[in-house]
């Protein structure tokens, strides 16, 4: 073959490569040793010399040439990968390609190796002789070459024929000018990428695959065809063989011409040698077996992957990424590659002869005294490497310095940071981080500005006059300016009373008046006066009055005026002398003014005398009225008391007879009187009203007078205020005064203008003069475009450098009215809270004062004063206001209030100011007749009247009635308010209501239907709905009892402790029993946090908040069934079926035992499982039923009264052919499949949930008798099952629980009030406690609540009690019979769980005879009265607290007699050997008896395990012991329980009902097919019933069934009889319904139906229910 | 606080009529600490939900409990508070104060120290209500910052006049730091 043939030249070939290869490499490597060192710039010029050389020897070889120029072109090209970057996020083909080679390699050569070892372990194992190993290796193994070489081709043929769409793509974008070249790297790549599948499938041994051949003929295909292309075979083969680019015809060409080419294409391929190196390294650790090929391995890698470079060349960047496995590198390995590869400069120092050039000695520029700047800090070792290194360098020495050191700048560090800081305010946060959200604003001014403003210059020009300021008040007063600014004030306030002279005003009008009332009186007084004129009168002298009384006030204020003037002077004065300086200039003259003395007296005593006479005529005016009420009253007086007189008299009459004389009558009469005035209730005698004193009238008046009047002849004084005094020179005064001055005079003051909270201008800074004014004067215009919103004027002190902002004067806009010139100055007062306090004369600001000697009678001044200014519009040119039109005003939309706007007018200080706001109401032009204005002018003619009084009532929560926000009757009559109250007020229909519409109209009036009618309904009871009266009185008490329980509850539930709301870690007692030990939890301390082997925690229990429809699902596991009951033969005699008994097995094997499956149903929702075969079917599904909780409220009181149940029945499926079908006959059989009841298990929701899982096996409820069914299994044969099918009974392995968890509701504390000794009871919660420590599986009950909800302890339940005296005569001599027929009577009163009908989870007991009453009751109540009869009929008897499936906890009865222990289901009437394992009680947890408690604390609790020896201690722990002995309880029970007799002719009427009832239902529920009753059998079926009652459900039924099938052999049938304590007749149905008998559609069906009601004492009834389907055959 | 991780659980508690129409009623944030400049903790969580209901009957409040590692490592809490969710639409930060209940008594809050349990709330709900509270006593720690951003719909249209705008599902959305 040719390829044979040309073997030897290959190898030749491969063998020159692989050196030049190998040489490459070295160079390489070095040369990137010093790449890592140079500078990049170096990188560049080193690379090309190479490439260069390399091109030059292309001649010799042009494989080698290729390779070499490879080489060098790849450098340059990693060169630029770095630069590049990965710009690309595409495969790197070259990487792609280069670690399959690889690998292939590392196949390859093992298989070679194998086949020549001695070869491979002559070789040398350094490298540096690598390229000659690999010679001697490669012509000794020609062998291997050529598997190699077959290999290689065999699998890039086979690659090739899997190509990619991608690389059509590829192919198609490529652009190459020979077809060979391309073809070739076609398939090249095609090989990569398969390899890239296929890497390690391929192994050495797959040379003989016979995918070899076929790819062998492709391959010659393929060479043929390149052959074509190229003459020289021996190139095509080279080609092949190696994966090269085809070499050109012409060598010297081709390959500079390739070469050029390549360039350009290669400049996309990236690859590093690095990379590759590692690789190779890989490869080579991989077989580590062969050590020796190691070396081989490494050189040979890199000369195959070099191969592939070749042809990866043209590779898109697409390729250049790669997945793949991590590498590791032995470190030895590494170490040893590296010592090989890199420089490592030396550490060790440098002498300095070498750094310089020769010859020269160090020269330091610092001992010349130069700076030099200090030198980065380098570690000398660091030093000392770069030195070596850079010495190494051509042209080192140029990095050393004079000083023989590498030349550095100076440390560029700076010592200091020069970021600037980033500062928190404490408290703020980071601003980085706060988000703050701004809304979006319109702009406050945009569109405030001035219409006509866009103009620059603006039309409008504020005029802001500050003139001055006066302090009434600085903190630099001194004392005496304290008083003398009080004295300016009191003396302005006195002149302005001058000025307006109220008093005078009022004298002339009070004489006035009193002119015109004399006048009138004058004139009419002769006439005789007339109604209107009276009227008139009255008005004038309360006018006068009125009038007076004002002068009075008047008078008297001028007169304390004048006198505190006159002493602020006295003091001002004082105060001057004792200081010895003066420092006001105030000087107070008082000017006389003598009067005539003579006149004055006589105005003075005029005045007083009309003074009086006014008022002695308004008192005898007051008084006549007071007469006239007076005369009036005592009528009525004297009318009452004598019609009491009468009254009184007839009783006297009554009581003394006649005898008595009338004198005695008399003064009895008055006694009584006045004995009986305070008894009888009448009008009190009326007093007659007291004649004015006219003496002392006068007397008051002239008191008055003098108070407040000049005396007569007195001086009027006048007094005048001067500042003409003269201030004592600084020099004179004391320091402290000087300093004060000396104060003053440092202080200056300015005052900043602020136009819409803006500083638009600030005056000159004025200091304050000794009088503390102020004067600046400065005016100042401000142009404005925005509208004026506010003006404010800040007073600011300037003390040295320092100001202070002293107060704030916000002064109002001014109407655009008022203009400049003629506005006039007003004057702002401004105040400053600030407290200061001087060391020197000044009294400070904020700081008390105080003038008397005693320092009594203190004063706090605060720094306050008047700022005159005046702000105004400025005027044009022309005289036009350069005010904006009123209608820009700011709130231009009412600018019509803008007039009324008193506030802007006038400013809010204005206000106070009556003046002002009448000047205001008179320019505004008030509308006085404007309801709008009433208020204000209501305040006008107050002020005018110069009195202002306050309304004189007043109103308690004034704004109720604006949040009424509907009237009480609209509250009451509509709906939606209605549900809204209701369900607040918890009522029952609408505790949980979810969804109050929102409107009225939506609300229905069928929401309180049922709520009415409760209310309504509340005292009648509906017996119709009962077939039992008795029951239905019964049930309304529930009802009650039910309801008082739930509102207690209710109100209980408000009530919290602490515990409640706050868990807290109890303390940890110590030397306490269990876990509780200090040491133990110290213990837990030191436990890791986070277990290596955690504890299985219990499942999340979910709250039952965030819950809705849906989330919660109840799953059940049906896992298996025992001993269910096994179809008889059909249709068999009697004497047959005990014949095919015994034929033995073929008959079982032929017949279906039963095909029993479960049906689960749940709040509508029906599943069922798949059907199995045989009496113990093992089904092991589970169902998911999903749960709704009532109303949609999930929380725990809801889900705790959850009524609904779980029902878990078991079917047989039962197949019949009912022959041919009719159309088809012959083609089609038809089939007909019916279920058949066998049995149904019970489980209560709320059981489920408060348990939250129930794991067991239950008893099914299977009837006495099932036709057609026997549960004797003939087949069996191990005793177990012997034993099981004699004890009876069908039990079913359920798993129930609720997904997800829901927390169980807590138990309601049961505190309520007890009867109990206190110390029994908290011995009982010690007991419970400790009980519930040790052993928090047991139950222990010790108090239970009784119906009246008061705390009972438990044993006082327990007291023998006589059942009814029939069953006591029924067995005389079978107690044993006694005591089953008791257990019956109390398995037939109905269950109904506490639980579900008071909501929340306490346990209510009721006594025996309430138990009996009610005929329905818990556990607890059943075991609390069988147990009591037990003890009646002379049995030890206990009641058992434990748990038990599936009721949780419960109460049992144990008895013990001769043959052993026995636990009583009080429930069911069953009892159970102790040692039962079927037994369903779980759990132990205590024992009760009349006497005593005991806790059971036993290893194991379950009683097969449970020793009840109750007097062994260890075993059970006694409530009452030696320490706390029985106090002697009494029972709640009563002594004798007295039954109502029996009852057989309610009994049967109820029958009859109950039968026209279920008949009724039957038919019903079939609503499309005719329900036929088999009379015959009905009748048969009833004669059965009273044999069941009597035997009590045991199976004797045989007989009968036998019978049946007698009298209906004809019939297929299939039935059974239901047995029910009677409660209802709801639940009759239910079970009726749920048997699903009703559902056979067989044509030809027949029912038959019988029911017997059995009547025991006191109306317990039991109630069976005969049910058959039969089926013509 | 002292503390120098938090996690700090929140639950949206509605009662009365108001339903949690979309969103997280009750979850729990990621877990911050300190920073070195501020001794703030600050979570930055968002939390978007939105209610419906016709009648503003039990108004729906957000409980914040804080938890956080003591010096033993334990988690313990750290602080419960409430706020009423506002009714105005807009941006609104509230903040609200935290508090622990106390132990009953020395011992115990000795004890609760050194063994991390202190004493909790049965259910964080209870803050949200008034029912109860008389019975615990709390010691105040620190305050937590919430910032709502209020949407509300249709409210006007209800008849409930709530704010400026007019637009029954209220959205809002928290972000809580620690003070």
């Amino acid at each position: 073959m040719e390829r044979m043939a040309a073997s030897s030249e290959i190898r030749e070939k491969l063998r020159n490569k692989r050196r030049a290869l190998q040489d490459t490499l070295v160079k390489n490597k070095n040369e990137d040793d010093i790449q890592a060192l140079v500078p990049s710039a170096r990188f560049n010029v080193d690379q090309q010399p190479t490439a260069m050389k390399e091109a030059e020897g292309s001649d010799e070889d042009p494989g080698e040439t290729l390779r070499r120029t490879f080489r060098a072109q790849r450098q340059r090209r990693k060169k630029k990968l770095l630069e590049q970057s990965f710009v690309q996020e595409c495969h790197d083909a070259e990487d792609a390609e280069e670690v399959p080679n690889a690998r292939r390699h590392s196949a390859n050569e093992g298989s070679a190796d194998r086949a020549d070892d001695s070869v491979v372990s002559t070789r040398p194992p350094t490298g540096s002789q690598r390229a000659l190993s690999v010679r001697s290796e490669d012509s000794s193994s020609s062998q291997h070459l050529d598997t190699y070489v077959t290999r290689h081709l065999q699998e890039k043929l086979r690659a090739a024929r899997s190509k990619g769409e991608s690389l059509q793509q590829q192919e198609a974008s490529e652009v190459s000018a020979e077809p060979v070249s391309r073809l070739q790297r076609l398939k090249n790549r095609d090989t990569v990428t398969r390899f890239d599948r296929e890497a390690e499938p391929i192994s050495a041994g797959r040379q003989d695959d016979p995918l070899a051949l076929r790819s062998r003929v492709k391959f010659r295909e393929a060479g043929r065809r390149v052959v074509k292309d190229l003459p020289t075979a021996e190139e095509a083969f080279n080609f092949f063989t190696f994966n090269y680019e085809p070499e050109p015809p012409s060598q010297q060409e081709g390959v500079s011409r390739k070469r050029q080419k390549r360039r350009e294409r290669v400049k996309k391929d990236k690859g590093e040698d690095s990379q590759e190196e590692a690789e190779v390294e890989e490869d080579a650790e991989a077989e580590e077996d062969n050590q020796d090929q190691n070396e081989y391995q490494s050189e040979d890698a890199p000369l195959v992957r070099n191969e592939d470079d070749l042809f990866a060349i043209d590779h898109s960047p697409q390729d250049f990424v790669e997945m793949r496995k991590a590498e590791y590198v032995a470190y030895r390995k590494r170490v040893q590659r590296d010592r090989e590869l890199l420089f490592t400069p030396s550490f060790r120092t440098v002498p300095t002869s070498v750094k310089l050039p020769e010859n020269m000695k160090p020269r330091f520029l610092e001992d010349e005294g130069l700076y030099v700047g200090e030198r980065p800090p380098v570690s000398l070792t660091n030093e000392n490497i770069l030195e070596n290194r850079i010495l190494k360098m051509a042209e080192g020495n140029k990095w050393f310095g004079d000083d023989g050191k590498v030349i550095a700048l100076p440390d560029p560090i700076k010592e200091s940071s020069t970021r600037p800081p980033l500062f928190h305010m404490e408290g703020d946060l980071d601003p980085a981080l706060q988000t703050v959200y701004r809304k979006a604003l319109k702009s406050k001014y945009a569109n405030l500005y001035i219409a006509g403003a866009a103009d620059p210059e603006g039309d409008y020009q504020l005029d802001v006059d500050v003139s001055g300021l006066i302090f009434s008040h600085h903190p630099l007063f001194s004392r005496e300016h304290v008083l003398a600014s009080r004295l300016a004030q009191l003396y302005d306030q006195h002149l302005s009373r001058q000025h307006n002279n109220l008093t005078g005003h009022l004298t002339d009008k009070l004489n006035g008046l009193r002119n015109a009332l004399q006048n009138m009186m004058k004139i009419h007084g002769e006439q005789g006066s007339s109604e209107a004129l009276r009227q008139r009168i009255s008005e004038y002298s309360l006018e006068v009055r009125n009038t007076r009384q004002l002068r009075d006030t008047e008078q008297e204020k001028d007169r304390t005026l004048l006198r505190s003037v006159i002493k602020v002077w006295k003091e001002i004065k004082a105060l001057r002398e004792f200081q010895k300086f003066t420092n006001t200039p105030f000087k107070l003259y008082l000017r006389r003014e003598n009067v005539d003395r003579a006149s004055d007296e006589r105005d003075y005593e005029g005045e007083i005398l009309a003074e009086v006479l006014e008022l002695e005529a308004e008192s005898e005016g007051e008084y006549q009225k007071k007469l006239a009420e007076y005369k009036k009253q005592l009528e009525d007086w004297k009318l009452w008391r004598r019609k009491q007189k009468a009254k009184r008299k007839k009783k006297k009459k009554k009581k003394k007879g006649l005898a008595q004389e009338d004198t005695e009558e008399e003064d009895q009469d008055q006694d009584e009187s006045e004995s009986e005035g305070p008894f009888e209730e009448g009008p009190a005698k009326p007093q007659p009203p007291e004649r004015p004193d006219v003496d002392s009238m006068e007397q008051w008046v002239r008191e008055k007078a003098s108070r407040i009047r000049r005396k007569p002849g007195e001086a009027i004084l006048i007094p005048e205020l001067s500042a003409s005094g003269s201030i004592t020179a600084s020099e004179l005064c004391p320091r402290a005064e000087i300093a004060r001055r000396e104060d003053v005079s440092r202080r200056s003051l300015f005052i900043k203008i602020l136009y819409n909270d803006k500083e638009v201008s600030r005056t000159d800074s004025r200091s304050l003069s000794a009088d503390f004014r102020v004067h600046f004067g400065q005016i100042f215009n401000l142009k404005i475009i925005n509208c004026p919103h506010s003006i404010n004027l800040q007073v600011f002190e300037e003390v040295g450098s320092s100001c202070s902002l002293l107060a704030q004067v916000f002064v109002p806009v001014p109407d655009p009215s008022v203009v400049t010139g003629s506005a006039p100055i007003e004057e702002f007062e401004f105040s400053s809270n600030q407290r200061v306090m001087f060391d020197h004369e000044g009294v400070g600001s904020d700081v008390p004062l105080s003038f008397e000697s005693d320092g009594s009678n203190r004063l706090t001044l605060l720094t306050s004063g008047k700022l005159s200014c005046c702000v105004s519009w400025g005027i044009g040119e022309e005289g036009v206001p350069l005010a904006p039109p009123v209608s820009q005003q700011p709130g231009g939309t009412h600018s019509g209030r803008w007039h009324l706007d008193a506030v802007s007018y006038i400013g809010a200080s204005g206000l106070y100011d009556m003046k002002k706001i009448g000047e205001w109401a008179t320019q505004s032009r008030l509308d006085p007749n404007d309801p709008k204005n009433t208020s204000i002018m209501q305040l006008l003619k107050v002020a005018s009247s110069g009195e202002v009084t306050a309304p004189d009532y007043f109103r308690l929560e004034h704004l109720q009635e604006e949040f009424n926000f509907v009237t009480d009757e609209e509250l009451e009559r509509s709906r939606r308010f209605r549900l809204l109250r209701l369900r607040n007020q918890e009522a029952p229909e609408f505790r949980n209501y979810k969804f109050v519409p929102l409107l009225e109209r939506e609300v229905s009036d069928k929401v309180f239907q049922d709520y009415e009618k409760r209310l309504k309904d509340g005292e009648i009871i509906d017996t119709r709905e009962h077939l039992d009266p008795h029951r239905a009185l019964v049930a309304k008490y529930l009802q009650k009892i039910r309801e008082s329980v739930i509102n207690r509850f209710i109100l209980a539930k408000h009530f919290y402790q602490l515990s409640d709301l706050v868990t807290e870690e109890e303390i940890p007692s110590i030397g306490g029993a269990g876990s509780g030990i200090l040491g133990i939890n110290l213990f837990k301390l030191a436990e890791s946090k986070r277990p290596l082997k955690p504890q299985r925690k219990e499942r999340k229990k979910v709250t039952a908040q965030n819950l809705s429809d849906g989330d919660i699902k109840l799953l059940i596991n049906v896992i298996r069934a025992h001993n269910i009951p096994i179809r008889k033969p059909l249709g068999n005699k009697p004497g047959q079926s005990s014949q095919s008994a015994l034929q033995g097995s073929d008959w079982y094997l032929s017949q279906v035992q039963v095909r029993p499956f479960v049906e689960v149903s749940f709040q509508r929702t029906v599943l069922q499982t798949t059907t199995a075969d045989g009496p113990n079917p093992s089904w092991n599904e589970e169902l998911q039923l999903p749960f709704s909780a009532p109303n949609g409220d999930y929380s725990t009181s809801s889900l705790q009264s959850v009524k609904d149940e779980v029902f878990i029945n078991i079917f047989d499926e039962v197949l019949y052919e009912t022959g041919p079908g009719g159309k088809e006959r012959g083609t089609s059989i038809h089939t007909q499949i019916e279920k058949h009841w066998l049995g149904s298990v019970k489980i209560p929701f709320s059981t489920v949930y408060s348990q939250s899982k129930i794991d067991g096996a239950f008893k099914v409820n299977t009837p006495a008798v099932l036709l057609g069914y026997s549960r004797e299994h003939g087949g069996s044969s191990s005793v177990y099952d012997q034993w099981r099918s004699t004890h009876g009974g069908t039990f079913l392995r359920l798993f129930l629980t609720i997904e997800p968890q829901l927390v169980p509701g807590e138990s309601v504390r049961e505190k309520f009030d007890s009867q109990e000794d206190e110390r029994l009871l908290q011995a009982a919660e010690k007991f419970e406690k400790e009980a519930a420590q040790g052993f928090p599986d047991r139950p222990c009950i010790t108090t239970v609540t009784d119906l009246s909800g008061k705390t009972v302890f438990i044993t006082r339940y327990v007291r023998p009690l006589n059942p009814p005296q029939e069953f006591l005569d029924a067995f005389p001599n079978n107690p044993q019979e006694a005591t089953t027929l008791v257990a019956r009577f109390v398995s037939l009163i109905p269950s109904l769980p506490d639980q579900v009908s008071f909501s929340g989870t306490c346990d209510l007991w009721s006594t025996c005879d309430q138990f009996l009453t009610l005929l329905a009751g818990d556990e607890e109540e059943h075991a609390v009265l069988l147990c009591n009869y037990f003890l009646f009929l002379g049995k030890r008897a206990w009641l058992v607290i434990g748990t038990a499936i599936p009721e949780g906890t419960t109460v049992y009865v144990l008895t013990h007699e001769q043959s052993g222990y026995f636990i009583w289901n009080p429930s069911s009437g069953q009892f159970y050997n102790k040692d039962d394992s079927f037994c369903p009680l779980q759990t132990v947890g205590c024992l009760v008896n009349a006497d005593n408690v005991w806790y059971n604390v036993q290893e194991n609790p379950s009683p097969l395990n449970t020793n009840f020896d109750i007097t062994k201690s260890n075993m059970w722990k006694p409530f009452f012991s030696r320490s706390f002995s029985h106090p002697g309880l009494s029972s709640v029970q009563p002594e004798e329980l007295v039954y109502r007799p029996i009852d057989r002719a309610a009994a049967a009427e109820l029958q009859d009902r109950v039968e026209k009832i279920l008949k009724e239902k039957i038919m019903e529920w079939r609503p499309r097919h005719p329900t036929r009753w088999n009379r015959y059998c009905n009748t048969t079926l009833k004669q059965f019933l009273p044999k069941l009652e009597q035997s009590r459900g045991q199976d004797v039924a045989e007989g009968h069934r036998l019978e049946l099938q007698n009298l209906l052999g004809d019939y297929r049938i299939a039935g059974f009889p239901l047995h029910l304590p009677f409660s209802e007749i709801r639940p009759i149905i239910e079970a009726v319904h749920s048997t699903g008998v009703h559902n056979i559609h067989s044509a030809n069906v027949e029912f038959a139906l019988a029911v017997y009601v059995h009547p025991y004492p006191n109306n317990v009834l039991s109630v069976w229910v005969y049910l058959a389907s039969l089926v013509r055959t | 606080m002292e503390t120098s991780s938090n996690p700090s659980v929140f639950l949206l508690t509605v009662n009365g009529q108001i339903e949690g129409a979309n969103g997280l009623e009750e979850g729990i944030t990621q877990i911050t600490s300190k920073s070195t400049q501020s001794h703030r903790l600050i979570w930055n969580f968002p939390l978007e939900i939105t209610f419906k209901s016709t009648n503003p009957s039990g108004w729906p409040q957000l409980v914040v409990s804080v938890y956080g590692p003591d010096v033993f490592g334990n988690d313990v809490v750290r602080g419960y508070g409430a706020t009423h969710i506002p009714f105005t639409p807009g941006q609104h930060t509230r903040t609200i104060p935290m508090f622990v209940p106390e132990p009953t008594w020395r011992l115990q809050k000795f004890t609760g120290w050194l063994l991390g349990r202190r004493p909790e709330y049965t259910d964080p709900k209870v803050v949200a209500q008034g029912e109860g509270r008389e019975v615990t006593r709390v010691r105040s720690q620190g305050f937590v910052t919430v910032s709502f951003h209020i949407m509300t719909k249709d409210m006007k249209k209800m008849g409930y006049d709530t704010g400026p705008s007019s637009p029954s599902a209220v959205q809002s959305e928290a972000q809580s730091y620690v003070k």
